[in-house]
């Protein structure tokens, strides 16, 4: 590009400037530039014309005011007038106003994407390289519309010059990121491609960005692109230092385009044809060896040109996972990197690493390395770089170095920084439960984690070591031990004393043959921790108290004397009041039998889905780490296949999926919980229910209960299967329904099934659905649950088939406002054109077919019978797959039935 | 209690770093300077709160002084401390720049020493502090114990402001009433907010130690006498007296007496200083009258004409007239013809200046001014900020009047008599402003 002759030096220019910043102060600052701003205003008032070069000079200024932060409303059309000058300089300064000041409403844009036209289809290079960065320097949606289509014209040309073309492919990836909608490749999709065979290599670096971009939204168009791009890489790689000459960067051949190159293979699987595989791997091959030679320059930017390429290369050959014999090189490279002096080769040969360790192939390979990450994490003075090296401690453990690694990661949790302790505290509970062999080993981990970094330590992590606890016989002793002495430290966490209350309550009777702890001493040990507590561990501490009970009957007098005292039975807490309350006449009032059969050891628990894991990825965002993360688990997974487990809980981690193991677990007081929870009344069983006629209503851990039915015009007779889940019968089983119903068997034996016949008649339209409301008895206690009976209004219907005029003419009579009931929402399911058509026939109408001219659309017609009178109902869904939403239009002769059905049809789909 | 005190040029770099308490650490330097002076949007509040400290700051010239505290202290207090500064250093060097701060240094930092102590604020009198703080090197040498022990007794005893001793061979009193009157008109000549505030200065060559009284037309006085003694002249009285809102004194004034009676007696300081300030509301003379006429004709042009009226005595005659008729941001030419005086556009401050030297009262003068505008593609309207004005008239357009100043010096022999007063008003505009 011409470079700025002396004589368009603009001497003005630079007095202004430099007055700018001789100025002592703002306000000096300030009425010079409303000075110049005068002037310039009093010159473009357009009383005499002005010629290019002031035009020129006064547009830089106000550019320069501009930018200064001053508004400038003035000037856009001397600006527009540059764009026309035949002058380099003049046009650049125009091109520079517009692309910095002029917003995309402007009136001016007309003109200037006239002038942007002219440029375009002009031969000089230069001038279409102007117009070109200004369309991306602006790239707005307007600038996309007028010039989507002419840019990749100028792009693919056969005589365009190589800068222009350069100018073209970055100012289209441009406007492609703006305006993907706008940009449309198709035919100039195979020109495109082959720009990788462009000779000069700056097209080639300035298409393939373009390229990338665009593959990855269409990827299967520019699958040609794969063996261009390595043929063209190893081109590059295989040419000699010399070779490129331009395009060498400190001995270096290319290596921005390198990096672009292999970024691009990355976005595609490993080539099927065995050729260009082979010729990629050799490539590869080549990367890796060349890494090994000596360097060609101290410079540091040489080695960092050669690393970059280095890190893509190795990123590839982790994308394909498929060639052990370079990945076990891959890892062995990075290797080298742990130990650099450069604190950023370090960090990204860990981050590498991570992905590597995930590999089968390099699995093994990288766990050489386990002492360099260990010190790593040990001495790395950078932060980041610590985080980096405890996540591949994470990632390259399995079973046989587990116990190492846990306890490098324990050691290191006490002095790691605090915004990593949490997910540490994670980790090391997830590896400890993960590979352990021993559980006696797991419980001290846990323990000790606790007792580290007792805060970090999240509920799920200390509800997952009860559970492991509860469900082995072997370790139940152990632990009791364990928490025992671990709580004699005069001062531990709150989650110490949750753990701890929780399994001495349980098997504190396992170590209490000992006279060092003996029940009292127990006791003592927990209630010392009481009043330091909040008031949930206090709760979970209580219902220790009354296991105790339980436990050791010697221990009842202290604890009822405890329960009794004040700041228990007269607690300003009300849980805390509730629970002394009862456990204190529990105490006195119950039998020893009674008391043994409700506080009875826990069940074991069920076994359930990984959440900690899910915590643990929700910490760290979505991206390419949890990707990792998922990569790791399921080779963790596969390697707990290969060694089969005698544990049950070999899948690990599921807390949040089941019923949530409330502080108050251990007690009869829990089950009161959990039935007050489930007193409200069901709603979401009830809308299942809205198309279809059977299926269960409800469902808990004692009790579930099915549902069929059948109805014929305005009658119905629904059957009702009460089945009991538990191996204890229900005693006094009463169901009583806001309709007359038919009395049920009172009682239900364990494992057995009841039914009940409710016949229904429908008298008048309602929106209501009747009440059922169920008690019984179970062990001791009264179960109390209320449903809604899925008796809906749709279930009276009659299909009516009617012809598409029919419809119509039906449609237009119910056109009252109030008739028409319309609901607009969101798909809460997938748009399944058959699933849609099976709940609307589930819903009792008629589906009609080639009514609605839209295909996509669904339209119904029924009479809905009820004893007094019978309301033709007509309906109308129309789906949008795009916006996922639906809008639905219900219009029947009364207006309460179109509104009650559009309230119940719009949660169905 | 202020903790620290710093001082900046108009860039933000310090001059004088001054940290009386530990709570404020070295960072607050480079706080006040990021967060105020190199700010985005300026920063119009004289407080910032920047990290639980609090920064008081004023500006004169271009120089920034800023006291720190992380303490809740009384803001008024701490405004007022630092007014006092910028008084004593003005009186030290003269004008407050950064040249006259850095050839200053030691002194600066010598009376920072001298006028706070661990942030409370100490004996700030100019006359008091030259006595012992001076700019001719250290005197020390020929300094007597005498004179020594005699600044000490003074600095600590009763009247810390004055020294005993002094002589004069004539015996002189200088008092200025000096008023600004600040206006809010609208175009129509409706007064939408108008007070005065004033001061009373005083440069008094005085010997020995004269008890000073000093007498003007206080409505509250002028009432008191009225009814307690004969009623001669009343509705005379009633007229000529004035209400002040409020009033501040110099520590020299005996505030009981004042409470009391109302009377203001004072052993004077000698040499200059503020005897009193105050501010009125009520029966403000206003000295000019501002007619705004302004037309707008097409996009493109604009017409202004502004008439003034002198409304005092035709005998006075008022000085440095000054009026600033606002232009719009897209000027792009002006046209102007008045009378008397000479205006000019200044493009630096888009505005028309007018000035006129001299003009007696009850006359009137008129500008008129045609302006071309530039259209812009902006939609926004312009704003019309007000036309301001400055003058200075010879009387004090509060109505304020010295009654009398009667000295007393029971141990001297020199009468009330022999003591030559010289009285002087002088009203300037504050801010002076009519909406048009």
């Amino acid at each position: 590009m011409p470079a700025v002759s002396k004589g368009d030096g603009m001497r003005g220019l630079a007095v202004f400037i430099s007055d700018i910043r001789n100025c002592k102060s703002k306000e000096a600052e300030i009425k010079r530039i409303n000075k110049e701003l005068a002037n310039i205003r009093s010159k473009f008032k357009g009383d005499k014309a002005l010629d290019g070069y002031s035009k020129k000079k006064y547009v830089c200024k106000l550019l320069f005011i501009f930018l200064l932060g001053h508004d400038i409303d003035f000037g856009h059309m001397e600006a527009v007038n540059l764009l026309s000058s035949n002058k380099y300089t003049e046009k650049q300064i125009g091109y520079l106003f517009i692309s910095v000041l002029v917003n995309s409403n402007s009136e001016l844009i007309r003109l200037i994407n006239n002038a942007i036209k002219n440029d375009l289809s002009s031969r000089n290079p230069t001038f279409m390289c102007l117009a070109l960065h200004c369309i991306a320097n602006v790239g707005s949606r307007e600038m996309a519309e007028a010039f989507a289509g002419e840019i990749p014209r100028i792009l693919v040309a056969g005589d365009t010059m190589d800068s222009v073309k350069q100018s073209a492919a970055l100012c289209l990836l441009r406007l492609y990121k703006t305006s993907p909608d706008l940009v449309l490749m198709g035919e100039w999709t195979s020109r495109v491609v082959h720009l990788l065979n462009d000779q000069h290599m700056g097209v080639v670096t300035a298409a393939i960005s373009l390229i990338t971009c665009l593959s990855q939204k269409n990827p299967d168009e520019f699958k040609t692109c794969v063996s261009l791009a390595v043929s063209r890489l190893s081109r590059i790689v295989s040419s000699a230092s010399t070779d490129l000459q331009d395009y060498t960067y400190y001995f270096v051949p290319a290596p921005w385009l390198s990096c672009k190159l292999l970024r691009l293979l990355q976005c595609y699987p490993p080539p099927e044809d065995g050729a260009v595989k082979g010729r990629l791997v050799e490539c590869l091959e080549t990367i890796l060896n060349k890494a090994q030679e000596p360097p060609k320059s101290k410079k540091v930017q040489h080695s960092n040109a050669k690393n970059a390429i280095l890190f893509e290369a190795i990123s590839l050959i982790i994308h394909y996972d498929s060639e052990p014999n370079l990945l076990v090189r891959a890892c062995n490279q990075l290797g080298q990197f742990l130990q650099h002096r450069e604190t950023n080769l370090r960090y990204l040969a860990l981050e590498s690493m991570c992905t590597l360790a995930s590999s089968e192939f390099s699995h093994e390979a990288v766990k050489t390395h386990i002492e360099t990450v260990i010190n790593a994490l040990k001495t790395e003075r950078d932060v980041s770089v610590r985080q980096r090296a405890a996540d591949l401690l994470y990632a390259m453990c399995d079973r046989s170095n587990a116990k190492q690694i846990v306890a490098e990661m324990l050691s290191y949790l006490e002095t790691a920084d605090y915004s990593i302790r949490e997910e540490m505290v994670l980790k090391v509970a997830i590896l400890a439960e993960k590979y352990a062999v021993d559980y006696s080993w797991y419980v001290d981990t846990i323990l000790n984690l606790i007792r580290i970094a007792g805060d970090y330590v999240s509920e799920e992590v200390w509800y997952r070591v009860i559970q492991i606890v509860i469900n082995r016989d072997d370790v139940q002793g152990y632990a009791a031990k364990t928490v025992f002495e671990a709580l004699q430290a005069p001062a531990c966490h709150e989650n110490m004393v949750k753990v701890g209350g929780y399994i001495l309550g349980e098997f504190g009777n396992l170590i209490a043959g000992d006279p060092r702890s003996s029940p009292l001493v127990q006791f003592n040990l927990l209630h010392s921790k009481f009043h330091l507590c909040s008031v949930p561990t206090r709760a979970l501490l209580l219902s220790a108290y009354i296991k105790f009970i339980n436990l050791f009957p010697e221990t009842k007098s202290t604890i009822q004397e405890v329960l009794r005292s004040d700041s228990q039975i007269r607690n300003s807490d009300v849980e805390l009041q509730q629970r002394a309350v009862e456990y204190l006449k529990l105490s006195s009032i119950a039998s020893t039998d009674v008391l043994a059969t409700v506080l009875e050891e826990m069940p074991p628990f069920p076994e359930r889905e990984s959440s900690i894991l899910a915590k643990l990825k929700k910490k760290k965002g979505p991206g390419a780490v949890s990707n990792h993360l998922l990569k790791t688990r399921k080779a963790c997974l596969t390697d707990i296949k290969g060694i089969s487990t005698p544990s049950p809980s070999a899948d690990l981690l599921g807390l949040r999926a089941g019923p949530p193991v409330t502080a108050a677990a251990p007690s009869a007081g829990s089950l009161l919980v959990d039935v007050f929870s489930e007193a409200g009344v069901n709603d979401d069983g009830f809308l299942r229910f809205v198309c279809k006629n059977n299926g269960v209503l409800f469902e808990n851990q004692l009790l579930q209960i099915g549902i069929k039915s059948e109805y014929r015009q305005n009658l119905g007779r629904m059957y009702l299967f009460y089945g009991n889940k538990t191996s204890v019968q229900f005693v006094t089983f009463t169901t009583t329904l806001n309709v007359q119903a038919k009395p049920v068997e009172p009682l239900i034996e364990g494992g057995a099934q009841v039914q009940q016949v409710i016949n229904i008649e429908c008298l008048t339209d309602f929106s209501d659905a009747p009440l059922l409301n169920i008690k019984f008895r179970y062990g001791g206690a009264l179960q109390n649950l209320t449903l809604k009976l899925p008796v809906t209004i749709n279930k009276f219907f009659q299909p009516t088939e009617m012809a598409s005029h029919d419809f119509f003419q039906r449609w237009k009579q119910l056109s009252l406002p109030q008739q028409e009931a319309q609901k607009i929402f969101k798909a809460n399911h997938a748009m399944d054109t058959e699933v849609l058509k099976a709940k609307l026939l589930g819903l009792g109408m008629a589906l009609l077919e080639n009514v609605d001219p839209n295909p996509e659309n669904f339209v119904c017609a029924g009479v809905i019978q009820t004893k007094a009178q019978q309301v033709g109902s007509l309906l109308r869904l129309e789906p949008n797959a795009q916006a996922q939403m639906y809008r639905l239009t219900v219009r029947s002769s009364k207006d309460t039935v179109s509104k009650r059905l559009c309230e119940l049809l719009a949660e169905q789909f | 209690m202020i903790g620290g005190l710093f001082i900046y040029n108009h860039k933000g770099e310090v001059l004088i770093s001054r940290v009386y308490r530990d709570d404020i650490g070295r960072n607050a330097v480079d706080a006040f300077r990021v967060n105020v002076i190199h700010a985005r949007q300026q920063v119009r509040s004289p407080v910032t709160n920047i990290a639980r400290t609090s920064f008081f700051h004023v500006k004169r010239s271009n120089i920034w002084l800023a006291a720190v505290t992380k303490q809740n202290v009384n803001a008024a207090m701490v405004f007022e401390f630092l007014y006092k500064m910028c008084d004593v250093m003005t009186a030290y060097f003269g004008k407050i720049s950064e040249e006259n701060i850095k050839n200053n240094f030691v002194l600066i930092y010598e009376l920072l020493d001298e006028i706070l102590d661990f942030g409370y604020p100490q004996n700030s009198e100019t006359g008091a502090l030259k006595t012992f703080i001076t700019q001719q090197g250290i005197k020390g040498q020929h300094q007597t114990k005498e004179e020594q022990s005699q600044i000490t007794s003074q600095v600590t005893g009763q009247i810390g402001w004055r020294r005993e001793g002094i002589k004069y061979r004539r015996n002189e009193l200088f008092l200025d009433v000096l008023e600004s009157v600040n206006l809010l008109m609208s175009p129509q000549g409706q007064v939408l907010s108008a007070h005065v505030s004033g001061r009373v200065v005083m440069k008094s060559y005085l010997s020995g130690m004269p008890e000073c009284k000093f007498g003007m037309n206080d409505k509250i006085v002028i009432d008191k006498q009225g009814k307690g003694g004969t009623t001669d002249e009343p509705g005379k009285s009633g007229k000529q007296s004035i209400a002040i809102d409020d009033c501040t004194f110099h520590q020299c004034v005996r505030l009981s007496k004042f409470d009391s009676e109302r009377s203001i007696s004072f052993i004077p300081p000698d040499g200059e200083y503020e005897l009193m300030r105050y501010r009125t509301t009520k029966d403000i003379i206003l000295p000019f009258r501002v007619i705004p006429l302004v037309r707008e004709v097409g996009r493109t042009k604009l017409e202004v004409k502004v008439v003034i009226k002198s409304n005092f005595k035709p005998s006075l005659l008022a000085q440095k007239i000054e009026v600033r008729i606002p232009t719009p941001l897209n000027t792009s030419g002006v046209q102007v013809i008045c009378m008397k005086g000479k205006a000019k556009y200044k493009a630096s401050e888009n505005a028309i200046v007018w000035k006129i030297k001299r003009m007696a009262g009850m006359k009137e003068s008129q500008i008129s001014a045609e302006i071309e505008l530039l259209p812009t593609n902006d939609k926004k309207k312009w704003a019309r900020p007000p036309i301001s004005m400055n003058f200075e008239v010879p009387f004090a357009p509060s109505g304020l009047k010295v009654r009398y100043l009667k000295v007393f010096e029971s141990k001297l022999n020199y009468s009330d008599h022999d003591v030559i007063k010289w009285v002087r008003y002088i009203g300037r505009s504050g801010i002076y402003e009519t909406r048009c």
